[in-house]
Formats: structure tokens, C-alpha cells, sequence
């Protein structure tokens, strides 16, 4: 495309006093702006109520009273103190370790079934992905009715035989339940792109291998694993974040019980704060979340270093 | 890799993933021809897989109990504000971010990713001390707010500025000389590139913000303002326990209609969501 030097397209003439607006000073200012709702937005609903957490968790807030005390460290110790504390810990780590390993092992295993040349995969595609978008509460209420002692699973099992046990009332079978029943709701999303990984594994690597006499399972260890690794990674990050936000399935399942045995951080959190009305304790309770939220976020970047085998 | 499997390997696969889809699949089946049952025949043995008296008036029901049709709308509109909201914010700031240079754009990028680490849980005390200032509480105002600007959009935006770094920048540059201002770029040229992107952000944000649980019983405590996933849970009797036929209606109307848009729409769904510059 050619235009000549007098162009109006192309801004004001040579010879016109030098604008202040040039091209680059245009751009910083459309930069600011584009970007500028995001950052004022996630200031005041994030960074400053961040802050404020830190700030809350030095004080006690009662809202009925509207009164807002200077407690210093009394959370803290409150919070070392706290006999509920360890079965709350264990509770959330149980209930993080438990999806990510379950999540990622199936989202592996369906992605490489739902990679082979078959008629009608996309089918089993489409149906492997339908839970993530079924409504989470609509999708937990359902798996609560299958779980009751005279429901539908048991009573598939009592055809088979079997007598099940009470599996939302039963210690160690409600922290299962809930995170089967998480695990089958999303494991969906990591599965398609899981299974995007591994159609980006070019096709030559395995031929080679093939004519190597590599094994299958040889050259799904030694090429595909290490070639989808990055995927892995952000996959796993994800999933171990949103575990630890895990509330509405809780609720709804177990209310945290039976005991403490399902009640993980966040419901607890909850309960402190709403259901106890005690605001600097649950701002404190947020603060250790943030930190493991923060921690395994940071260390997971770290083990990139040692375990991603190329980053795109 | 596989032009050539075998016939009884295709046999098992196909058994495989049939045993495996069970849990995936059953569930719905099992809500969608539970609700049809008459509360006598919900716990009944042996299972009925198929309502053998279908009762349609639990339908009826869920609209008697609660306003549900209000109920309805609260979750559809919230969650199309929400979404709209989002994708304006997300994409201009992805662009920015991606496409223009502005001094400190780096380090502000860095800020805005912070907020991936802090999801609303961390943040609820404060957010609730700040809408019951502003007078909010008890209004959709927080459920709207707190997921354009928090961890849900940052997301957004680091998949809309992923996805603008490998698009190819031949146009804009053109559009550039052209004198084209920054506005029209993104409007004109950009923003229809951007389509892939657009849409699984779309999808994420409108699950994010139906799926919404803390939030609404956090916030909200009149019925007539409810959304649907805090709505699910009050249908219970004077005891306090679920009415499971009737609450199991209410979970169907919730779940389906999203669940027909997917199946009309999935290719759009899945490779969107594969497309979201997750790869790595």
C-alpha cells in the first residue's frame, strides 16, 4: 500500500509543530487504559482485601456489636491452640493428594484410550466431558442421593450381593465419596487437554521407536510422558489450587463430618466465620490457605525445573 | 499410531471405556428418571432404573415451593452479565498486555497474575466487610463483581494475552501504518481473531459463575434472590431433610439445559477449552 507524505490518514503533516501525542506516547496511554479495568478491578476486590486479611486477623470483628478490636496475636495463638486444627490440616491434605492423584491418573488413562483411531470416539469423548458442565450443586446433590445407605449405589450392590456401608456417615468412606464424586465431575477438562497434548506428539517419534522395536509401554515412558510434561505440570497446578477450594461438594455431602473427617480448610473457614460469627479467627484460617495456596503454587514452578522435559 | 488394531483389541477398548463411562454417564440418567418417582418408590428395592409410576407433579413442585422461575433468572442473568463483563475486561487487558508496549507493563502484568494465588475464599472476610459498607449485601452485586475482578478474570486474561502473543501480528501492523488507532485494531482486527479464545473464556466464566456456591450463602438471604446451586439445597421437609424427588427435578431443570447447549455445541466446547494456551 502506498500513500503519499500528505496523507490525512497518516497524522499531521511533517512540517506542524511537533505533537506531543506521538506514536509511543499514544501507545503507553491505550496500553494503561486497556489494561486499566483489570487492574483497578483486581486492586480493590484482590490485592487490598488481601491486605486486609492480614489486617483482620490481628483483630476481632463482631457485627452484630459493630465493634472492631485490636487483638494483636490472639488469633495466632487461638490458631496454634486450636484442637480441630490438625484433623482440619489432614482433612484438606487428604482430600488434595487424594483428587490430584485420582484426577490426573484417569484423565491420563481416558486420554490415551480416546486417542485411538476408533469409530465413534467423539462420542465417548462428549460423554466422558458432559459432567463438567452439568451444574456442580445439581451434580453433588445427585452423587448425595446415589451415597445415601438405602440409595441407588447400594442397592446395585445388594443386587450384586454386597452390603455397602452408610458411605457419607462412615469416616473413611465420606472422604472417598467426596473426592470420587469431584473427580468424576471434572476430570473432563483435564482429559481434553491432556488429549490435546498428546495429539501435539509428533507421529515420527513413535515410528522410529516402532522401528527400534521400542515396546508400547516403553514409548509411552520415554516419549510421550516426557513430551507432555509441560501439560502435566499446568494441569496439576490447576488441580491442586482448585482442590483446596473445594466448599459447595462438602456442604452439601457431608457438612464437614462425620467428626472433622471431611471438614477441610475452607469449610472450616466457613463455619468459623459465618456460621460462628468469629471474623478474625476465619481471617486468620484464610491467611494459613493463602499460604498453602502460595507454597504449593511456587514449588510446583520450581519442580518445572527438574521435571518438564522442553517448555513450548 | 493405530491404523491397524486388531479386532479383539477394538472389542476390549470399546468394553473399557464403556465400564469406565458408567460413572460419568449413570449419574444424570439416574436424576433425570429419579425425579419422575414418586417419593414411595425413591428408596425402593430392587432400584427401578425406570420410573414404573412417572409422576410429573414434582415438576409442579419446584415452581410451589420456591419462586424458582426467579430463582432461574437471578442465575441466568448474573451469569450472562458476568461473562459479558468478562470478556470486555479480559481481552483488553490480554491485548494490552500482550500487544502494546507501555512502561511497567511487565511488572503490572505480574500483579494482575498474583491474583490467580488468591482465590475469593482467601479474600471473603474483607469482601464481606466491604458490600456491607457499601449497603450490598443481600444484592447480586457481589456475586457480579467478585468474579469479574478476582481470580476468575485474571485467568481470562493470561488465556486472551497467551492466545494474542502467537497470533500473527502482520495485520495489526498493517492496520497500523494505515493510521489505525490502538481501539480499532483490537475492534476491528484482533477481536474476531480472537474468536477461539473469546469462546472458551466465555465457557469457563459462565460454569465459574453458575456453579457459584460460597458466595450466594454468604451474601444473599432472601429466597426471591437466590441462584440455583443455593436453591438446590432448600428443598427440604419440616425435618430438614432433602425432598429427594422434588429437589431432583429442581437439579434436572438446572442441569439439562446447559447439558442440550453442550451437546449442540461441543465441538465449540471441547477443542475451545484444549485451545486455552494451557498446552504450556
Amino acid at each position: 500500500m502506498t500513500r503519499t507524505p500528505d496523507d490525512p490518514a497518516r497524522g499531521p503533516p511533517p512540517d506542524a509543530p511537533r505533537a506531543f501525542w506521538t506514536m509511543a506516547r499514544r501507545d503507553s496511554l491505550a496500553g494503561f487504559l486497556f489494561a486499566a479495568p483489570q487492574l483497578a478491578g483486581t486492586l480493590v476486590f484482590v490485592l487490598v482485601p488481601l491486605g486486609l486479611v492480614f489486617w483482620y486477623s490481628l483483630h476481632e470483628w463482631n457485627v452484630l456489636a459493630n465493634t472492631f478490636n485490636y487483638t494483636g496475636s490472639l488469633n495466632y495463638e487461638q490458631l496454634l491452640g486450636d484442637p480441630s486444627l490438625p484433623g482440619v490440616l489432614l482433612a484438606s491434605a487428604l482430600f488434595s493428594a487424594g483428587l490430584v492423584v485420582l484426577n490426573m491418573s484417569l484423565a491420563l488413562l481416558l486420554a490415551v484410550l480416546l486417542n485411538q483411531k476408533l469409530a465413534g470416539i467423539a462420542v465417548f469423548r462428549t460423554l466422558f466431558f458432559s459432567p463438567v458442565v452439568v451444574s456442580l450443586v445439581a451434580w453433588t446433590i445427585v452423587w448425595g442421593f446415589l451415597l445415601q445407605h438405602n440409595g441407588g449405589i447400594n442397592g446395585v450392590l445388594r443386587l450384586l450381593g454386597i452390603e455397602g456401608p452408610n458411605w457419607l456417615r462412615t469416616p473413611g468412606t465420606a472422604m472417598l465419596s467426596v473426592i470420587v464424586v469431584q473427580v468424576f465431575k471434572n476430570v473432563g477438562l483435564n482429559m481434553v487437554l491432556f488429549l490435546a497434548a498428546l495429539q501435539g506428539v509428533p507421529r515420527e517419534l513413535y515410528e522410529a521407536a516402532r522401528i527400534d522395536g521400542a515396546p508400547r509401554f516403553k514409548q509411552f515412558r520415554r516419549i510421550t510422558l516426557p513430551l507432555i510434561s509441560p501439560t502435566i505440570l499446568l494441569t496439576s497446578i490447576i488441580t491442586v489450587v482448585g482442590s483446596l477450594q473445594v466448599f459447595a461438594q462438602i456442604a452439601v455431602l457431608t457438612q464437614g463430618g462425620p467428626g472433622v473427617s471431611t471438614t477441610v480448610l475452607v469449610y472450616y473457614l466457613y463455619q468459623q466465620t459465618f456460621q460462628f460469627h468469629r471474623f478474625g479467627y476465619g481471617s486468620t484460617l484464610a491467611i494459613v490457605l493463602f499460604a498453602i495456596v502460595a507454597l504449593l503454587t511456587l514449588a510446583q514452578w520450581q519442580m518445572r525445573r527438574r521435571f518438564v522435559f522442553h517448555e513450548q | 499410531m493405530n491404523s491397524e488394531i486388531p479386532a479383539r483389541t477394538k472389542v476390549a477398548l470399546y468394553g473399557l471405556l464403556c465400564v469406565l463411562l458408567i460413572p460419568f454417564v449413570f449419574p444424570t440418567w439416574w436424576m433425570v428418571t429419579s425425579s419422575l418417582k414418586p417419593i414411595s418408590d425413591i428408596f425402593v428395592f430392587p432400584p427401578q432404573f425406570l420410573p414404573t409410576h412417572p409422576d410429573w407433579s414434582t415438576y409442579k413442585q419446584v415452581f410451589t415451593i420456591q419462586p424458582f422461575a426467579q430463582q432461574y433468572w437471578n442465575s441466568a442473568w448474573i451469569a450472562a452479565v458476568v461473562t459479558a463483563a468478562t470478556l470486555a475486561v479480559s481481552s483488553m487487558a490480554g491485548y494490552a498486555f500482550a500487544r502494546i508496549r507501555f512502561p511497567g507493563a511487565d511488572a503490572l502484568f505480574i500483579v494482575v497474575l498474583i491474583g490467580l494465588l488468591i482465590p475469593s475464599e482467601v479474600t471473603i472476610v474483607p469482601l464481606f466487610r466491604m458490600f456491607l459498607k457499601l449497603g450490598w449485601v443481600n444484592t447480586h452485586w457481589p456475586l457480579v463483581l467478585i468474579p469479574v475482578f478476582g481470580a476468575p478474570s485474571v485467568f481470562a486474561t493470561f488465556i486472551m494475552r497467551q492466545f494474542f502473543i502467537a497470533l500473527p501480528q502482520e495485520l495489526e501492523e498493517a492496520a497500523r501504518v494505515d493510521g489505525l488507532g490502538r481501539f480499532k485494531i483490537f475492534r476491528t482486527i484482533a477481536l474476531p481473531l480472537a474468536r477461539p479464545a473469546l469462546a472458551s473464556v466465555a465457557i469457563f466464566t459462565f460454569l465459574h459463575s453458575w456453579n457459584l456456591y460460597l458466595e450466594p450463602i454468604v451474601f444473599l438471604s432472601t429466597p426471591s434472590k437466590f441462584t440455583l446451586p443455593q436453591a438446590l439445597t432448600q428443598y427440604t421437609d419440616a425435618y430438614g431433610g432433602p425432598m429427594w424427588n422434588i429437589q431432583l427435578a429442581a437439579a434436572t431443570l438446572t442441569a439439562l439445559p446447559v447439558l442440550i447447549v453442550f451437546v449442540l455445541a461441543q465441538k465449540q466446547f471441547v477443542e475451545g477449552l484444549a485451545h486455552t494456551g494451557l498446552k504450556g
